[in-house]
């Protein structure tokens, strides 16, 4: 059992044991807390994707987020307000089942992910940042003018959308859906980190040049990468437009696309579970500092510059020391 | 005389004022060791780039096995079979030996595109990644980090990953760079059996291992080729002496 | 439809591009120079017109608000560079991304506790208000027009700093190659300081010249610095040239895309439908004519050639 694989089982552990006392104890609250841990979490394995194994530095991936959260925000207000939305290929009368709007999501999200990723990959290095930036902010300042759908103000759902075999309005199993869908894709992640295109992937990320050597092509393994990236962070943002029956364009902005990378560098890049703890440490933060201070934002800075220059492997570093030389 | 592997024909590339390459034409025979030899500055590894790919010549033509390449990128020369080791080690330093070794097979087998299985899991692709280490000696470190790797096992590597692209000729960028006494009595060694597998082309600056290894030497002059023979030919060529010597003929 | 709205809205494109250029200028030189990809140059930004509001505040004097706005933030671009940007030179780009964009929101959430949430007034100067009378009858705002003429004006000084100076050598030598300036002697980390310093005093020159014909308050620097990182992608990283010709490109197409769009809009759909649809196209204008320069030349109209 190497230390980290011992850090991943307490993790594990604790976003089994936190909720389930909440439940014991009556704090709602809590699970809720951990549920929105639990979705940026997702987010962020989404974004590592991307960033960890294919080294790509994308600043705008919150595009994705709110592709996501959008996806389920108009799919259910059609249903709601028994409302026709008119795609001009066909029609729909929208959805409130979550199967349907997950998969809508993550291929909404997928194709945006590949159009962005066909324009961004075409530069590296900073052009790929600023490019990436950009469209994030494309999507924002869209959703902010297209005022079919709530525009600046956002779009409210009133009711949590379905699950088959669930009541979703129940905090606790809404957070074991979110959970469960957490742990099947961080399962997913592991074996794709250690599959040849992981290793394929990963090589192209340290040196391009021997990739090309060897006869691969890191262009194409990138952009497979950055796609599969958007679908996961998608998938994030429906689930997180769920959480709070609301969607609004704050879920493309820069911002959320600077948490997102925050999540991962807190807890520790290109580790599987890094991701999770930078997402719990972040909305424990959030809850505890922002509780104290108005300014907490300024403390996060400062954790964040500290970690930069100091703790260069986050958290999963400071516990577990280097990566884990795979077999 | 058969056909030759591997050959250019007039190539040239000119960096502004800077004429790189002017006018090079060689040719790579199956079963020998052709040596390049020359100056710093030179321009090997910009004649180097071009033969892999890695630069677009502005004049001239690479042919390989038989098929213009000229505009082939690196990548589609390395599934041909043109197995190349760099002369500042490009290994994926992070992962261990068996991993980068492995790069090469899956490259070759274009198996990238698989998502789910272990690239490790036991089978025929790692078989082929161990079975090249072990023919260069590294087998004992497969499961070292490559970073940790002494600069001479790092070419041994190097020289691993291009065994398991089923190279048809292999381009070798100074493999004895930095290597010690010994590190390049056994590269020597090692590269003498190997090209009964394929032809090498050498880039070399160890004139030790040049003379006891090349069939035949080209000298590259100012972006010239001035000399093209055998070993001994090219030691008794006045042109080639004055060139490294600076003593007119 | 008129020429004269036309006139206008190209004017106010000019004016939009070259407060644009002011940003894009500075991140540009410090991308090209250092190597670093500064996400505090919005930062700058807003200390910029902070700084010039507060002294407009108490001086009543625009002119002195314009110096303590260049003043304070070259003041906070050489501290940020001596502590924080230094350590990052070497770093990979992620690590300057996080660093800056920690900056951000200490610099923000600083402003804020300092100033509070309110948004802060900075009035254009008497001197340069109102209208002025344009050849063929067109009147525009005074002020307008002088932030277009300050603006091409800096644009030409630093054209003349970069190609005339001895400075402007040791700039665009550094943009070719950092290791040999330094081997020849050349000063790096005072170039550096003085090229980030630079940098950030035209960005808060650019705040406080903009804060006073929209609102001064935290978080106005970021959307301007997104905006100045697609000019400097259409324009090519390093150009000062590029930066300007993608500003002007910038400026006139949002703003001729927002009154143009909903009009084009017009003639196949329903009047408000249209404007709705136009005005949100228009947001996307500028990000679309990013996306055709990349796929026409990835380096930007100015920028390094690939091999």
């Amino acid at each position: 059992m190497t230390r980290e694989s011992i850090v991943n089982a307490v993790v594990l552990a604790l976003l089994i044991a936190v909720p389930a006392w909440a439940v014991v104890t009556g704090e709602p609250f809590t699970i809720t807390l951990a549920t929105r841990a639990v979705i940026f979490a997702l987010a962020a394995v989404g974004l590592n994707i991307a960033l960890g194994l294919g080294g790509l530095v994308s600043l705008g991936h919150a595009a994705f987020f709110g592709i996501g959260g959008y996806a389920m925000g108009i799919l259910a207000h059609h249903a709601q307000t028994y409302t026709v939305l008119d795609l001009g290929l066909f029609t729909t009368g929208g959805t409130k089942s979550m199967p349907v709007i997950w998969l809508v999501a993550m291929v909404a999200s997928g194709l945006a992910a590949l159009l962005i990723g066909m324009l961004s990959l075409r530069t590296a290095g900073v052009y790929f940042i600023m490019i990436t930036l950009a469209f994030g902010q494309m999507f924002y300042f869209f959703a902010i003018s297209w005022p079919a759908y709530g525009g600046e103000d956002g779009l409210s759902i009133y009711v949590r959308n379905g699950f088959p075999g669930l009541n979703t309005l129940v905090p606790i199993q809404f957070y074991g859906l979110c959970l469960g869908v957490l742990l099947l894709v961080l399962a997913l992640n592991a074996a794709l980190a250690k599959s040849p295109f992981g290793l394929a992937l990963n090589a192209a990320r340290q040196s391009p040049a021997r990739a090309e050597t060897v006869g691969l092509n890191p262009q194409r393994l990138k952009l497979v990468a950055f796609v599969l990236s958007g679908v996961i962070t998608g998938l994030a943002g429906a689930l997180f437009a769920d959480l709070n029956r609301f969607v609004s364009p704050v879920m493309f902005s820069w911002q959320m696309s600077g948490e997102i990378i925050v999540f991962i560098i807190l807890g520790g890049t290109a580790r599987l579970f890094g991701p999770v703890i930078g997402a719990c440490v972040f909305v424990l933060l959030e809850h505890v500092l922002g509780g104290l201070s108005d300014y907490w934002h300024i403390y996060l800075g400062a954790l964040l510059l500290a970690v930069v220059l100091f703790a260069r492997g986050g958290i999963m570093g400071l516990l577990a020391g280097r990566g884990a030389v795979h077999d | 005389m058969t056909d030759p592997v591997l050959a250019v024909d007039g190539l040239s590339k000119t960096f502004g004022a800077l004429r790189a390459t002017d006018g090079v034409s060689l040719d790579l025979r199956p079963g020998e060791i052709h040596a390049i030899i020359g100056p710093n500055g030179a321009g090997k590894s910009t004649l180097i780039a071009q033969i892999t790919g890695a630069l677009a010549p502005d004049e001239g033509r690479v042919t390989f096995l038989g098929r213009d390449v000229t505009a082939l990128p690196v990548r589609e020369r390395a599934g041909m079979g043109l197995a190349r080791t760099f002369q500042v080690s490009a290994l994926a330093m992070e992962d261990t030996v068996l991993q980068n070794a492995l790069l090469g097979v899956v490259g070759a087998t274009g198996g990238a595109w698989s998502f789910l299985r272990p690239a490790l899991r036991h089978g025929a692709a790692r078989d082929r990644a161990e079975a090249a280490l072990v023919r260069v000696g590294l087998q004992d470190q497969a499961r070292s980090r490559t970073a940790d790797l002494s600069h001479g096992q790092r070419r041994l590597l190097e020289v691993a990953i291009a065994l398991t692209l089923s190279p048809r000729a292999f381009v070798m960028d100074e493999p004895m760079a930095g290597l010690g006494g010994d590190g390049s009595k056994r590269m020597t060694g090692f590269l003498d059996i190997l090209r009964a597998e394929a032809p090498i082309l050498l880039v070399e600056h160890d004139m030790d291992a040049v003379f006891a290894l090349a069939d035949r030497i080209s000298v590259l002059v100012g972006g010239r080729v001035i000399a093209t023979g055998t070993v001994a030919e090219i030691r008794a060529s006045a042109a080639v002496r004055a060139a490294y010597l600076g003593d007119p003929a | 439809m008129t020429s004269i709205l036309i006139i206008e809205q190209v004017l106010n494109g000019l004016q939009f591009g070259v407060m644009l250029f002011l940003m894009a200028a500075g991140l540009t030189l410090i991308f090209g120079v250092m190597g670093l990809i500064n996400l505090a140059h919005g930062s700058l930004y807003m200390v910029g017109a902070f700084a010039a509001a507060a002294v407009a505040g108490a001086t009543g004097s625009f002119l002195m608000a314009l110096t303590a706005a260049m003043a304070a933030a070259a003041i906070a671009g050489v501290l940020v560079e001596t502590l924080v940007i230094r350590r990052l030179y070497r770093a990979d780009h992620l690590d300057q991304v996080l660093a800056t964009f920690a900056l951000i929101l200490i610099f923000s959430e600083g402003t804020r506790w300092a100033f509070g949430s309110f948004p802060l007034f900075l009035d254009t100067p008497d001197w340069a208000s109102g209208p002025v009378t344009l050849p063929g009858g067109i009147d525009y705002p005074r002020y307008r027009l002088l932030l277009i003429g300050v603006g091409l004006a800096i644009a030409a000084g630093l054209g003349l700093l970069i190609t005339r100076t001895r400075i402007g050598i040791q700039i665009r030598a550094g943009e070719n190659d950092r290791e040999m300036i330094a081997a020849l002697g050349v000063d790096i980390s005072k170039l550096y300081t003085l090229v980030f310093a630079l940098g950030a005093a035209l960005a808060g020159l650019a705040g406080a010249l903009v804060g006073a014909i929209q609102s001064v308050q935290v978080g106005m620097g970021e959307p301007v610095l997104i905006l100045a990182f697609v000019v400097i992608v259409i324009g090519g990283i390093g150009s000062i040239k590029g930066a300007l010709i993608g500003a002007i490109l910038v400026g006139l197409t949002d703003t001729l895309g927002g009154i143009f769009l909903p009009e084009v809009f017009k003639l196949f759909m329903t009047p408000s439908a249209a404007t709705a649809s136009g005005s949100a196209v228009a947001s996307m204008a500028i990000y679309i004519l990013m996306g055709a320069v990349l796929i026409w030349r990835p380096t930007g109209l100015f920028g390094p050639r690939a091999a």
